[in-house]
């Protein structure tokens, strides 16, 4: 029997759960600009449009410094914080 | 004061016999191709017989057919005890056979004997005759030698000393171990495991990467930082299994460790790199002594295959990002087209070969440094044929025609280059004393366009929207734009063999902080 070392991360696979669906929308919803090109003409047309259909929901945007990167921890802990959804706009 | 590791082995009959525990013993390291050991082999029995009412007196030989033969040889009134795994030898740090311990109860040694010193034996058991009562030992000691060396020890030897560092108990290797099926091919496994990139890999034994980690003095566990896209924390010893996956020598291992260093870095942006459609991939050029002592390529056909050094440490590189951060093709890795420099693609520079400063020099590291610098192309090594220019002016023009065309002809101000300049075209630049300077100027200048030049038409509609043109004034439109956005854009360095003149340019990816800037890191031991 061959022994070998682990070359990766150790971390144990873990299958991602999708967060559980309501079925309307509420309270804080975030809008996400990943800062694709176009991605701001998307997210205000999609402004508007709830804006309009659910008076009551409170629409705060966000923007990532670039789509390039991972959003900084402060910027996700303030999304996370703060909101109830995220709308992310990917786009180009 | 060293003391004896806790062991259970198995004695000549297949008994478990274990270390003694809260009384004095003696224990002697034995193998049997040692003629030393087989002179002692009488004088052990002669202990045994003496003391071995009053404590634990054990023999533990190395092979179990050498232990056989010196049973049948000598008939000794002891089972030899099997240590043909070398683990209780190793731990109990045995150089030469034969070595006579003599320890407390608590397992303290008290006497460590090496080889045969007829005195010093002699000197032993007249202690251990006085500790346990008894007259002298009945030995015929003048018909023995005065003096004999003893042997290696197996443990010792460099085919053993490796996978037992690795197996021993405070060994520098943290990794989880996989036991791949007897039944299994462990090449396979590999591949089925989703730690290849395509190719098959070696195996990363305890031993190899125990070997492999000798070729730095830096601490198996020291963090060099946390690789996206999982974040996936990157040890020295992570690296050296991936080393050794791709191929490494150890001597490779402080390039491919200062090259994840540099990619590590926020500047190089590891994660758009492996993330872009674009299909962007990691260059590595390495600078200084360093080049010479691993016999890397810089000369002919120093991009392409053949070099050890050059493929397995761009290769290595590759590894860690995949296996360590995670980034995989169809996962995080999105490139529509993939390119097969995200295999590898390392080289050194011909530094011997270039009439201006080298590129670590210019990135401000002294000469006599060694110092990997990682580029991010996103295509190339792409040729730029010139067999006829006879001035550095003309030739550094046909180069700077060569680079409009990095990423599209008309995308401008968006990118960087990495232009590798061959003896050659050295030699033509050079006719006419052609600083980097020079050159840079002269491809930036060959290379400008008038804004209107870069605007979208029914040739091509990239660049400009007509739209935003339409609002420029004529200065404006006729305002001459470089290819890059600054000099320092266009990275130089000399390569490739003697005959030929084509040089080469890697296209660079989204440049600046957005995208990825060359990082360079100094190669420490």
């Amino acid at each position: 029997m061959t022994t070998i070392l682990d070359p990766t991360d150790e971390r144990v696979p873990v299958t991602r759960q999708l967060s559980p669906r309501s079925a309307s929308v509420s309270g804080r919803v975030a809008l996400l600009d990943i800062s694709k090109p176009r991605g701001n003409v998307l997210l205000d047309q999609l402004e508007q449009v709830l804006a309009a259909q659910l008076p009551g929901v409170t629409l705060t945007r966000y923007k990532k410094p670039t789509f390039s990167k991972p959003a900084p921890a402060a910027l996700r802990e303030e999304i996370q914080r703060d909101n109830d959804f995220v709308i992310e706009a990917l786009a180009d | 004061m060293a003391t004896l590791p806790v062991y259970e082995l198995a004695n000549m009959d297949g008994v478990r016999v274990s270390s003694p525990q809260d009384e004095g013993a003696l224990i002697c390291f034995i193998k049997e191709d040692c003629p030393t050991c087989k002179e002692v082999m009488p004088v052990l029995d002669a202990f045994f017989a003496q003391y071995g009412e009053h404590m634990p007196v054990q023999v533990i030989g190395q092979t179990q057919e050498g232990n056989s033969a010196l049973a049948t040889a000598f008939s000794p009134a002891f089972s030899i005890l099997d240590d043909s795994a070398l683990q209780v030898s190793f731990a109990a740090d045995i150089e030469t056979v034969p070595t006579l311990l003599h320890t407390d109860a608590n397992g303290n040694e008290l006497t460590r004997l090496v080889g045969f010193v007829k005195d010093e034996w002699q000197t032993m058991a007249s202690e251990l005759d006085a500790l346990t009562g008894q007259q002298s030992i009945s030995l015929n000691w003048s018909g023995l030698p005065d003096w004999r060396p003893g042997c290696g020890s197996l443990s010792v030897d460099p085919a053993n000393e490796p996978r037992l560092r690795a197996m021993a108990e405070g060994s520098p290797i943290r990794a989880r171990r996989i036991d791949v099926g007897s039944q299994d091919d462990e090449f396979e496994f590999m591949f089925d495991q989703g730690f290849s990139d395509g190719l098959p890999l070696v195996p990363p034994t305890p031993e190899r990467v125990m070997a492999m980690l000798a070729g730095t003095s830096r601490d198996a566990q020291e963090v060099l930082g946390e690789m996206a896209p999982n974040m996936g924390v990157v040890t020295v010893e992570k690296v050296a299994i991936n080393s050794v996956m791709a191929g490494c020598k150890p001597e490779y291992l402080p390039v491919v460790l200062a090259a994840t260093e540099a990619i590590l870095t926020d500047d190089y942006n590891i994660h758009g790199v492996m993330a872009t459609t674009m299909g962007a991939s990691p260059v590595i050029v390495v600078n200084g002594p360093i080049r010479h002592r691993i016999g890397m390529n810089m000369g002919l056909g120093s991009l392409g295959q053949g070099n050890r050094a050059n493929l397995t440490i761009g290769r290595a590189l590759r590894l860690v990002v995949r296996n360590v951060g995670g980034a995989k093709p169809g996962e995080t890795e999105r490139s529509t087209l993939g390119n097969p420099m995200k295999l590898t693609m390392c080289f050194a520079e011909w530094e011997e070969r270039n009439p201006w400063s080298p590129l670590h020099v210019e990135r401000g590291f002294s000469k006599d440094e060694s110092v990997v610098t990682v580029f991010t192309m996103s295509s190339g090594p792409t040729l730029i044929v010139d067999q006829d220019s006879r001035s550095a002016s003309q030739l550094a023009g046909t180069l700077g025609q060569g680079l409009q065309a990095v990423m599209s002809p008309k995308a401008y101000g968006a990118t960087d280059c990495l232009l590798v300049v061959v003896p050659e075209h050295v030699d033509t630049l050079m006719r006419d004393n052609y600083s980097k300077a020079d050159l840079r100027q002269r491809i930036q200048e060959v290379s400008a366009q008038p804004l209107r030049e870069l605007v979208a038409d029914a040739k091509s509609g990239t660049g400009i929207k007509p739209e935003m043109a339409a609002q420029m004034d004529e200065a404006t439109l006729n305002k001459l734009v470089s290819k890059f956005r600054s000099d320092d854009d266009i990275h130089i360095v000399v390569a490739g063999s003697e005959a030929g003149k084509f040089s080469g340019a890697f296209h660079g990816w989204v440049t600046g902080s957005v995208g990825s800037i060359p990082v360079s890191r100094k190669i420490e031991h």
